[in-house]
């Protein structure tokens, strides 16, 4: 599938912003972080600005951006309808959450816990869009949505961890959280990557309705076509080991020794860095999300399975 | 709503013989041609006359090498929207505009209510649906819903343009849902198939699959033994 930069963006910032939003919902009624004004005008403008620029990026993707109200509409049957739906609920208790902790520097833990809890539903929607998609079987797996769920947390934690050090509310078990989520991530990543490399099923004989080996001899049109572009890219072999290196290194590994590493040198930057390695790598993830799953399109066009 | 309509009383659709299919593309045009001014018109072309032309059709035509054991052969392949029982089109469209309808199960898209989010065209295993870039909405065949119920034509033109089109008459319109009808005996009979059944989607078209040559049994009669006078006899016998 062609890698989408708008939905590429998306994905990771809306993501990390969920990701925060039900950290704090979660962390400060237990305790983990404390309401001060300053530390919440800090945290909720990176929280809702990841939110609210994924939410806009996302729109850029649509061919009638000012029809988009109208997705809200199919949550019956919808999983894109339902993420827009989560995505726009959360607001209601989010601004409320924030509201207390920034203004009365109190944690409401109803409005926290409801805002932790529909910001999960809207990262486990988004998963499913992709997890409920037939067609292409990497994404038709049992470790899509925990692996967005996954990915949410961690980068969600790792902001919360550094806004917190920088604000002086770092404490041990924020970074032990944080460094828990980070490798959980990883491990469920892995877990997609080599689930992700199981046989095809479907094959041109089934495609087309044959017996026997077929391949394509003679393609349509001579250029490229709306679906060929869309659903034939092909990440080469090379570009996608050295951009999973990428997305190991900066998306996990570093992220992970950087949240460990105030323990023995207290420099305040270095969870800011985890942030910034997470950012590369959690982009270089997505890129890989769609640049390595092959639709059955691709059987019409030169592939023999898919 | 996007929920499915269930059980539909008419299932319209298409049969296509592979046996018969010669390849020439006239279904894809003539699609293109009638689509063009239809139901979800227009059909957009960008860059027509140029080195890239792309444009929206909702029929193409593969060709591909097929090996069935004994030997190789060419097989024509036209692809177009299935209209399946169970189509995850429907389901994934987030506005409604995707939708299958409860009297004949043909799947259509309100150009009106379509973002454009293109989520359609990758929940459906066929590449049936183009998206229109100058109108930033999806497209997709009507089964020539403008013709078959058009009775501004004569009721033999009431069948989509690729039937009406093609010269091998590799295409049949009818109901499926009539175990009666042409194209339901023309599949049983023929063995009919489904495209990527292990998908789920139920497609409502189906596609007979090439036959094998009949082997020649009858021996050639040379009439009358060998030799001149076999010759002579048989020259006589003209």
């Amino acid at each position: 599938m062609r890698p989408a930069n708008s939905i590429i963006i998306f994905s990771a910032t809306s993501g990390a912003g969920f990701g925060l939003l039900a950290v704090l919902g979660i962390l400060a009624p237990l305790g983990l972080l404390s309401p001060e004004s300053r530390f919440g005008i800090a945290v909720f403008f990176l929280c809702f600005g990841l939110i609210i620029g994924g939410l806009l990026s996302s729109t850029t993707h649509l061919g009638r951006p000012e029809r988009a109200w109208r997705a809200l509409s199919q949550w019956r049957t919808s999983w894109l309808s339902r993420e827009g739906v989560l995505a726009l609920a959360t607001l209601v208790p989010g601004i409320v959450f924030a509201a207390a902790w920034i203004l009365l520097e109190e944690v409401w833990t109803v409005a926290a816990l409801a805002s932790a809890l529909l910001a999960i539903l809207t990262v486990h929607a988004t998963g499913m869009i992709y997890a409920t998609l037939k067609p292409i079987r990497q994404w038709n797996s049992h470790w899509t949505v925990p692996a967005y769920l996954a990915m949410g947390a961690a980068s969600g934690l790792l902001l919360a961890n550094a806004v917190a050090h920088m604000a002086g509310q770092s404490s041990l078990p924020l970074t032990a959280v944080t460094g828990v989520a980070v490798a959980t991530a990883w491990i469920i990543k892995v877990g997609y990557w080599e689930y992700a490399k199981r046989e095809a099923a479907e094959t041109v004989a089934t495609a087309i309705g044959v017996t026997g080996p077929a391949r394509l001899l003679e393609p349509p049109t001579t250029a490229p076509t709306y679906l060929m572009k869309e659903m034939c890219f092909h990440a080469i072999r090379r570009n996608a080991g050295k951009i999973r290196r990428m997305a190991h290194l900066n998306g996990f590994m570093v992220p992970l020794l950087f949240t460990f590493a105030p323990t023995m040198d207290p420099w305040v930057v270095w969870p800011v860095l985890a942030v910034v390695g997470a950012a590369v790598g959690i982009l270089a993830e997505r890129w890989l999300f769609f640049a390595e799953a092959q639709h059955t399109v691709t059987l019409y066009h030169g592939a023999e399975s898919a | 709503m996007t929920a499915l309509p269930g059980e539909t009383p008419r299932k319209l659709g298409l049969v296509i013989d592979l046996d018969t299919c010669v390849g020439c593309h006239a279904c894809a045009v003539s699609c293109k041609e009638w689509n063009a001014g239809g139901h979800m018109a227009p059909l957009t072309d960008l860059d027509p006359y140029g080195g890239e032309p792309d444009g929206v059709w909702f029929n193409r035509v593969h060709s591909f090498e097929v090996d069935d054991g004994e030997r190789q052969r060419t097989v024509h392949f036209p692809r177009s929207c299935l209209h399946c029982e169970d189509p995850a089109c429907v389901t994934v469209c987030p506005t409604g505009a995707s939708y299958k309808r409860a009297e004949d199960g043909i799947v259509l898209v309100n150009e009106d209510t379509c973002i454009g989010c293109k989520l359609c065209s990758w929940a459906c295993p066929y590449g049936a649906r183009e998206f229109d870039e100058d109108s930033g909405t999806m497209k997709k065949c009507t089964l020539c819903i403008d013709r078959i119920y058009n009775e501004n034509l004569d009721e033999v033109d009431r069948i989509p343009a690729c039937v009406a089109a093609c010269p091998a008459s590799a295409r049949h319109f009818g109901d499926f849902a009539d175990p009666d009808s042409a194209v339901s005996r023309l599949t049983a009979e023929r063995g009919g198939v489904d495209l990527m059944p292990g998908l789920g989607y139920r497609p409502v078209n189906k596609y007979l699959p090439p036959r094998r040559p009949a082997k020649a049994e009858a021996t050639p009669d040379h009439g009358g033994g060998s030799g001149i006078s076999g010759w002579i006899g048989r020259m006589l016998r003209r």
